[in-house]
This record gives structure tokens, C-alpha cells and sequence, in this order.
């Protein structure tokens, strides 16, 4: 969605989706173009009807612009990722399942390495749990990034 | 000329053609109240309770159609605002509530007063403005009420910190000559194959049912509603807030529908083939338990809000537009169509509800009938006093028994002169609602039919009655226990009054409304309650509160039978299901 980049307007959206018992699964938000406006991709869970309810509810909010469900058509969904992990002898392991996904090493010394990755959330899921939680220091996600497949644009 | 924040706030309410404001000063507001004391286009009303700002602003909305304002300080000022703003989010009013809140710099510190105004109040407003710069002042008002009145209506609140009503700090009025917003388009045109496809249904309908909603008054269509059926000839209820939307007295009204709505209208709408719902939302207190709702009906429903189209009952033919230009196309639709109403069926279907009105209808003219009861029973108290205003008053109500009462033996006529909460069901809104309204028409008689429960709610505002002059009739229907609590509580609880009984404890209400300076009277026998009324009612200049005691084991039937239950089951007497 489009909304509009003031004060408070980020909280009406996520407050709604608690108002109206909808969950949020993740969450992306920052300004594009001008900085008037800034770009949200929620991803959440629901029947045919209950998302429908979701983006007419979101609709209403005033400082939402513009609103699409990108599961209606075929879309692109992508998600970046970090890393951290000081298990060194995994390093070739870790590298190897993050390859698909661009993997890039950030910072390597003596004792953390911290990667970088991207791709589609199940495929991000996938490699997590590939890698094993406990191999793991830290893991941060940007929620999923979504746009339309072809010339369909969202935008104001 | 320059103006200092305050000065621009006041101007910019001036021209929105505000005229009275309801308030209540504290120290983050004390330069806008400033403000108002420098200027006489405003009247101020100077209530006892923020809530009953918010009610009344709402009230004087309800009944004229235009926005009502409400002026409050920051913290406990604020938050008391709170009731009122969510009572008008649940019915879509017009409201703008304008807080004071602490200096710019104060924000966030925990400063003496302070509260989050646009986070308490964000789930429970159509939209809410912070004043970042007092040059923004005049813009935000013009958007706050455009956005508050078009569309669905709403509640829009403006949090003004007090460095922005700055008297020394001064800036330049300036008025747009339109409101326009890109996230914001509120005007939908209705879709012309829909308008068509709706025509089609309605017109080979059979057994038709028109259920129409307090839309229909906040969007002003009551004529076109009346326009529409003199062609369809279906049969009409309205909700509890679309009461006056259809004429009562018309011969294809039902009354109202749903949790205590008439038999008829009930029945009528689970046979019905085709439901037009205009203006409503099918509401929990509607629909019984939706899987089971008018299982027959093909549905078509006409609401601006489209998230309010299939909610909760999925709708066959959706209308997304204001119900106004949407019937008005409808009816433009149907004259031109080749298709004719089908007359015997309607008569046959007609027939059918006159006959469910007979065997288990309400019976209106209890008033007329010696009671076996040795006290007054509440019904004929509304009876009475729908006769002793001639059908022609303002009725603002609060919530219970009595609401209920109101809303089934009061034949409202006309849209607006019905006012009470019926979305969040506030008890203490009938009597500040009730001075909002005088207010608007200090000629119309404005009466507010209440509870010993509900009236003590808002109990203070008798005081602000006083300093204003404004002489509303109440009807205290008091059966000394909270009615629609113990109703439930003998249905479902085995009769087991878990703290809704207080007949001990109750103030003399006479003396109460004496020590206010307004006139009290008390009636306990049905005998007296006609001559009683009428001498409050000649008494034009004077608040009168009427103490009626009545039988407190009387209960509101019909009354849907829940949970599982679909709408045409119904508890008709305290031991009879229908």
C-alpha cells in the first residue's frame, strides 16, 4: 500500500489490523520518489473474504493512498536478510545453502561473520532452518518486498 | 490582519458555519478559551462533564444534520471525551472534538496533564489531526470537517498543543476555496449495471422486503426512500437508528427489526425473496446468527462504506454509493424499466405480514386498556407520551428498556427527531443529547425517556440545563433495577440479580431535580400518569423531570432467541417462543 508520510499514519494501519483481529506476518514500510509517501508491503493470513474485509478496512484509513492484494494477480515477492554466526567451521556449510540466494559475506574476522541474503520468504524460511537455529547469533528479516509481475504499477 | 492560533481556530470555525461549541476549559485550552471570550460569531456552552460535550455536540448533530463541536483540555479532559467519541464513531456522526494538549516541548515527558489524545482515540475516530504548526490551524479544520461529513460520516479529532494558541505568536488567515485530498475521494458514483441488475430483482420480487438504516437519515434520503416504495410497494422496517427513515404510519411499515424488533419485520425479513438493504450493516442485533440469516433472500445492499458490503452477509447485488444518488438512480431505473411489479403477489405477501401483525403484532393501544397490574407498566408510558406530544417531539433516549420502549411504541414520522446510541449503547447520552438538540430548536419540544440507571450517568448535566435555560421534558421510567441486566438475568440466569438492584439506595429525584432548580414530579399510578404528563408538558418554560415508577418485572418482547438462533425465533412472552 501507499500511505501517506505523516505522523501517526504507519500506527492507523498496524492499529487496524489489531482493531480487527487481523494478524500482521511481516512488515515493510519506508518513503519512495518525493517522500510524501511511503511504501508498505504487510503480509498477512486470511480466507478469500477476510482479506478482502483486510483491504477495504486499510482503504478507509485517510492517509491511505492507494491499497493492492498481490496474491489477486502474479507478483514478484522478495525478502533480504542478515546474519550473524560465530561457528567459523560452518562457514562453508552456511555459505553453500545461501548461495542460491545471493549470499555475500559482510564481515569476516576472527570471531563473527555476518552474511547477507535474498529471495522469496519460503525460500529465506528454507535456508534458516537449513542452517539450524542454534548455528545461528542473530537473524534479521525485512519482511517480504512485494511488486507486480509485467506493467501493472502500483503507484499515485 | 493577523491572528494568533486561538483567533484562527475561532475564525476557522466561524466559517464553517459552526455556531455553538461545548466545552469545557482546563489549562492547555485556556488560550483558545481566550480566544472565545475576544469574538461573538460562537456560543459557548459551558457543560459539567466532558462526556456531556461530546453527547451533546453529537446530539445537536443528530438532529440538525451538521457537525457538532466539542472543546476539551488535555489528560482527564481528554480521556472523558473518550465515551462520546466512540458513541459517535459507532453511528457515524459528524462529530469534530478538538483537545487542548500540553506545550510542543512538553510532549512525551509525562507533563502534568498529558495524555496521547490521537493514540487513546485512533481506534474510535474516522480520522484524527495533531497541530504541528498554528499557521495549519484554518487548513486542518477545513479538512477535519470534510472529512468528518462526507462519506460515511465520523468523529475527527484535532490535539492543538498550547504553544500553538500562542496569543503573541501571529499568523495569516488563509481559506481554501475547496478540500481536496489524494488519499481521500469520498464521492463514489453507483455502478449503473448494479443500479439495473438491482431494478430487475426488485421488480419480479415476490415476497420483497425493504430494511433500511440509519444511512438513510445521515445521507438524507428519506424522500427518495418514501419516492421508492410508492412504485415498489414492499414492505419496510427500519433499525433502531434508521427509525423515522420510513414513515410509521405508513401502511407498509413493520416497525423496527431484529433483537426486539416486531414480529412481522423479523418474520418478514427471514421469508423475505429479495432483502434491499439501504444504509445498514447487518448488525449482530439484526441478523441472529448470520449463517442462519433470510435463508431464501436474494440481497442486495446500498452502503457508501464498501467494507461495510459483505461483512458479515454476503451481498448478491453490492451498490457502493451515497444511498441519496443511488436510490435516486434506482427509482429512475425502475420507471424506465418494462418490468412491472407482480400486484398479486405483493397483496398475497402483504397479506401474509398483516396476518403475522395480528396474531403476534404490538399491541399500541395498551393505554387505552384497564390494567390488571397494580403498577404502571412502562410500555404505557410511551404510549402516553407519544399522545400527549402528538407524535411531534425530539426523543433522545439512553439505553436499555426503556430505549427499547421508545423505539417500539414511539411512531417516529420523520428522520432526525430519534436520537439515542445504538451502535455502542452509551447509557448517560440521552440527556446531554437532549440539550444539543433544544439548543438546535429551542422551539420544538425535546424530550429524553430514560432510567433511574442511565439519567444518573450524566445526572450533572442538570446544572448546565439551568444556566442554559433549556427546557426538556425528562421521563425517568424507573423500575428501580438496571431493566435490560435483570431481563437477561431472569432468561438466562435463573433470575439471580447480581448487582442490578439498588431500590434502596436511589435519590428522591424529585428533590434532586429541585435542588437543580428544575421542576419535579412523581407518578406511581396509572391513573395519574396522563394528567401528569400534560401539566409538564404546558409548563413550556420549565425542565421538567417526570419520576415514573413502574412494574419492574415487565421485560421487552419479542426478543430474539440466542445463541443459534436465526431470526424468526423469537421469545414472544416471558414463557412463549413463537
Amino acid at each position: 500500500m501507499l500511505i501517506e508520510n505523516k505522523p501517526g499514519a504507519l500506527a492507523r494501519v498496524v492499529g487496524l489490523f489489531h482493531q480487527r483481529g487481523y494478524n500482521i506476518e511481516s512488515l515493510n514500510v519506508g518513503p519512495v520518489f518525493d517522500g510524501t509517501y511511503s511504501r508498505m508491503t504487510v503480509t498477512t493470513r486470511g480466507s478469500e473474504n477476510e482479506v478482502e474485509q483486510i483491504t477495504k478496512q486499510i482503504n478507509k484509513i485517510i492517509d491511505v493512498i492507494k491499497v493492492a492484494d498481490f496474491t489477486e494477480g502474479e507478483h514478484h515477492e522478495y525478502e533480504f536478510i542478515l546474519i550473524k554466526f560465530n561457528k567459523l567451521k560452518l562457514t562453508i556449510k552456511i555459505q553453500k545453502i545461501l548461495k542460491p540466494l545471493g549470499g555475500k559475506v559482510l564481515e569476516k574476522n576472527t570471531k563473527v561473520i555476518v552474511m547477507s541474503a535474498s529471495g522469496s520468504s519460503s525460500d529465506v524460511e528454507a535456508a534458516i532452518k537449513a542452517i539450524g537455529k542454534a548455528n545461528l547469533l542473530e537473524v534479521v528479516r525485512s519482511g517480504s518486498l512485494g511488486l507486480h509481475e509485467g506493467e501493472k504499477v502500483l503507484t499515485i | 490582519m493577523k491572528l494568533s492560533g486561538g483567533d484562527l481556530l475561532m475564525r476557522a470555525l466561524k466559517d464553517e458555519g459552526v455556531k455553538l461549541i461545548f466545552g469545557y476549559p482546563g489549562g492547555a485550552a485556556l488560550h483558545i478559551y481566550d480566544a472565545i471570550f475576544r469574538q461573538k460569531a460562537l456560543q459557548h456552552i459551558l457543560v459539567r462533564h466532558e462526556q456531556g460535550a461530546t453527547h451533546a455536540a453529537d446530539g445537536y448533530s443528530r438532529a440538525t444534520g451538521k457537525p457538532g463541536v466539542a472543546l476539551v483540555t488535555s489528560g482527564p479532559g481528554a480521556t472523558n471525551a473518550i465515551t462520546g467519541l466512540a458513541t459517535a464513531y459507532m453511528d457515524s456522526i459528524p462529530l469534530i472534538v478538538i483537545s487542548g494538549q500540553v506545550q510542543s516541548h512538553l510532549i512525551g515527558t509525562d507533563s502534568f496533564q498529558e495524555t496521547d489524545m490521537i493514540g487513546i482515540s485512533r481506534p474510535i475516530v474516522k480520522h484524527s489531526f495533531m497541530v504541528q504548526d498554528a499557521e495549519d490551524i484554518p487548513r486542518i479544520i477545513q479538512e477535519a470537517f470534510y472529512i468528518a461529513t462526507s462519506g460515511r460520516p465520523g468523529p475527527v479529532v484535532i490535539d492543538i498543543p498550547k504553544d500553538k494558541t500562542d496569543p503573541s505568536k501571529l499568523y495569516q488567515y488563509k481559506r481554501m476555496k475547496q478540500v481536496t485530498l489524494r488519499s481521500y475521494k469520498p464521492k463514489v458514483v453507483p455502478h449503473p449495471g448494479q443500479i439495473k441488475k438491482a431494478s430487475k430483482n426488485l421488480l419480479s420480487a415476490e415476497r420483497p422486503v425493504i430494511y433500511a438504516g440509519g444511512g438513510v437519515i445521515l445521507g438524507d434520503a428519506h424522500k427518495e426512500l418514501i419516492a421508492l416504495n410508492k412504485i415498489l410497494k414492499a414492505p419496510v422496517t427500519n433499525t433502531l437508528m434508521g427509525l423515522g427513515a420510513y414513515p410509521a404510519a405508513d401502511k407498509y411499515f413493520m416497525g423496527m427489526l431484529g433483537m426486539h424488533g416486531t414480529y412481522q419485520a423479523n418474520m418478514a425479513m427471514h421469508n423475505a425473496d429479495v432483502i434491499l438493504a439501504i444504509g445498514a450493516r447487518f448488525d449482530d442485533r439484526i441478523t441472529n446468527t448470520p449463517s442462519l440469516f433470510a435463508p431464501k433472500a436474494h440481497i442486495i445492499h446500498i452502503d457508501v462504506d464498501p467494507a461495510s458490503i459483505s461483512k458479515i452477509i454476503n451481498a448478491d447485488i453490492p451498490i457502493v454509493g451515497q444511498v441519496k444518488e443511488s436510490l435516486a438512480a434506482l427509482i429512475k431505473e425502475i420507471k424506465r424499466s418494462k418490468l412491472k411489479i407482480d400486484s398479486d403477489a405483493l397483496d398475497s405477501w402483504n397479506a401474509q405480514i398483516a396476518s403475522w401483525r395480528k396474531t403476534h403484532g404490538l399491541n399500541h393501544d395498551l393505554y387505552l386498556q384497564k390494567t390488571k397490574s397494580k403498577m404502571i407498566i412502562p410500555q404505557v408510558v410511551v404510549q402516553e407520551l407519544y399522545h400527549a406530544t402528538k407524535g411531534n417531539a425530539y426523543v433522545t433516549s439512553d439505553v436499555g428498556q426503556h430505549q427499547m420502549f421508545v423505539a417500539q411504541y414511539y411512531h417516529f414520522n420523520k428522520p432526525r427527531r430519534w436520537i439515542n446510541s445504538g451502535g455502542l449503547g452509551t447509557m448517560g447520552f440521552g440527556l446531554p443529547a437532549a440539550m444539543g438538540v433544544k439548543l438546535a430548536y429551542p422551539k420544538q419540544e425535546v424530550v429524553c425517556v430514560t432510567g433511574e440507571g442511565s439519567i444518573q450517568m450524566c445526572i450533572q448535566e442538570l446544572s448546565t440545563c439551568l444556566q442554559y435555560n433549556l427546557p426538556i421534558k425528562i421521563i425517568n421510567i424507573n423500575n428501580e433495577a438496571l431493566g435490560m441486566v435483570r431481563q437477561w438475568q431472569d432468561m438466562n440466569y435463573g433470575g439471580r440479580y447480581s448487582a442490578s438492584t439498588y431500590a434502596d439506595s436511589l435519590p428522591d429525584f424529585v428533590k434532586l431535580a429541585e435542588s437543580y432548580g428544575h421542576v419535579g414530579m412523581k407518578v406511581t399510578k396509572q391513573s395519574e400518569l396522563r394528567q401528569t404528563l400534560d401539566k409538564a408538558f404546558a409548563m413550556t418554560d420549565r425542565l421538567v423531570f417526570i419520576d415514573i415508577y413502574v412494574d419492574p418485572d415487565e421485560h421487552v418482547y419479542p426478543m430474539l432467541v440466542a445463541p443459534n438462533g436465526s431470526l424468526q425465533d423469537m421469545w414472544i412472552t416471558k414463557n412463549k417462543k413463537a
